[in-house]
């Protein structure tokens, strides 16, 4: 991770690791995921789901640090992060 | 995906609890911003201490109105602007439980408006959540009391003439002990207003801006939902604590969001527990001095 300035305590910030689930039929292709993660996790599928939106996809799994926010801002509860062992 | 995914159960998400997930998808637009405000809904819900089966949700009618039918929980589907009268009627036979009603800005605010205005004058303990995507989604994007002055729909082609309504100012004149606005983008602080609202005693409102791309972003040029969230967003300030009247939706210069209201104040079922167990001394409570009256100098 990338700071401004070094934080006093950096050696002691954990930063959690997270495990991004897509639930693809229910996704509307919004995009509102994939441009409001700050990790660059995700990306625009070139297929299409059932219903024939694009959908996103877990393109950097490494870099998802948990924080939940591409589920909270997903009108569709397509979308969810879990807690990964680090 | 890889083979093994495939092969592994996919886990849940976490509000399939609270869906009524055999309905899901859901039946709004792709983008649409009441589905961001009912998973803040449910979040609120999800985190609450009160009993799941003494909490329940009226909706009316319209796009939001739909809402009652996608959660697992108690809840009714009413009329065209009765949400609020049904909700005061459930909440007064089951006084313990906490009833949300979850509609939009048409339904709540116009064909519902006097049921509004009076439940918050009485101050019934509800919890009304008002999202507010500026016209009537639903049958097509007509104008609403809520379209800015200016902006377009389908039955204002030229753009609306009329000043609109400021809804959170007219809560508090009316007495709500907790009124807030959020935008759909501000989430955890919306999810958060939704929680102290549902904990408030008395008649508190939250309302959310949020997108409407099909019906209201497409005749304004926003047509991209991720345009319009990004808009109002990027629009509002925040000002906590400011008196009501000026906390404006001001798209030029201040889309005001924020906890405006935090009061307390006797409920309804207060007052009339008072009142019914002969509990209040005579009105005016300072009593009426006859001769002392008509000696004071009218004027
Ligand atoms: S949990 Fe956060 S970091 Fe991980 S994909 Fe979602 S938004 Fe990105
Ligand atoms: S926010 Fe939800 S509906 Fe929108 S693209 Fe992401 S997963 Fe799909
Ligand atoms: S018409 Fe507007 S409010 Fe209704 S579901 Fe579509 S985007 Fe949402």
């Amino acid at each position: 991770m990338k700071f401004w300035r070094e934080p006093l305590d950096v050696g002691d910030i954990k930063v959690t690791k997270g495990k991004v689930t897509v639930v693809e039929e229910r996704c509307k292709g919004c995009e509102f995921c994939i441009s409001y993660c700050s990790r660059g996790v995700l990306a625009m599928s070139q297929t299409f789901n059932r219903k024939g939106y694009h959908f996103p996809e877990v393109v950097a799994p490494k870099l998802c640090v948990n924080c939940h926010f591409c589920e909270v801002i997903c009108p569709e509860f397509a979308i969810f992060s879990q807690e990964e062992d680090q | 995906m890889s083979a093994q995914a495939q092969a592994a159960p996919q886990a849940a998400h976490p509000q399939d609890e609270l869906l009524r997930t055999d309905r899901i998808p859901h039946i709004w637009c792709s983008g649409c911003g009441i589905g961001i405000a009912f998973g803040s809904l449910m979040a609120a819900i999800a985190k609450c201490d009160t009993p799941r089966d003494d909490i329940s949700v009226v909706s009316g009618i319209g796009c939001t109105g739909r809402l009652a039918g996608y959660i697992h929980l108690d809840s009714f589907h009413t009329t065209h602007g009765r949400a609020i009268p049904f909700a005061t009627g459930l909440h007064l036979t089951r006084p313990q439980n906490k009833v949300i009603v979850a509609s939009g800005d048409g339904d709540l605010l116009a064909i519902g408006g006097n049921h509004f205005i009076h439940a918050a004058r009485r101050n019934v303990d509800l919890t009304v959540i008002c999202v507010n995507n500026f016209n009537y989604g639903m049958t097509g994007g007509q104008l609403a009391p809520s379209t800015p002055f200016g902006a377009k729909t389908t039955t204002t082609p030229m753009g609306s003439p009329d000043e609109p309504f400021n809804f959170c100012a007219l809560a508090a004149a009316c007495g709500a002990t907790y009124v807030a606005r959020w935008t759909a983008l501000h989430i955890r602080r919306l999810t958060t207003a939704i929680s102290e609202a549902m904990n408030k005693k008395g008649f508190s409102f939250v309302e959310v801006i949020a997108p409407c791309p099909t019906a209201f972003g497409r005749r304004n040029k926003i047509r991209r939902s991720l345009d319009l969230l990004r808009f109002y967003y990027e629009r509002s300030v925040v000002k906590n604590h400011l008196a009501p009247g000026e906390a404006t939706i001001d798209f030029d210069n201040k889309l005001v969001v924020g906890k405006f209201v935090d009061i307390e104040r006797p409920t309804y079922l207060d007052q009339y527990d008072m009142v019914n167990r002969g509990e209040l001394e005579a009105w005016p409570a300072t009593g009426v001095d006859a001769s002392a009256a008509g000696q004071r100098k009218a004027g």
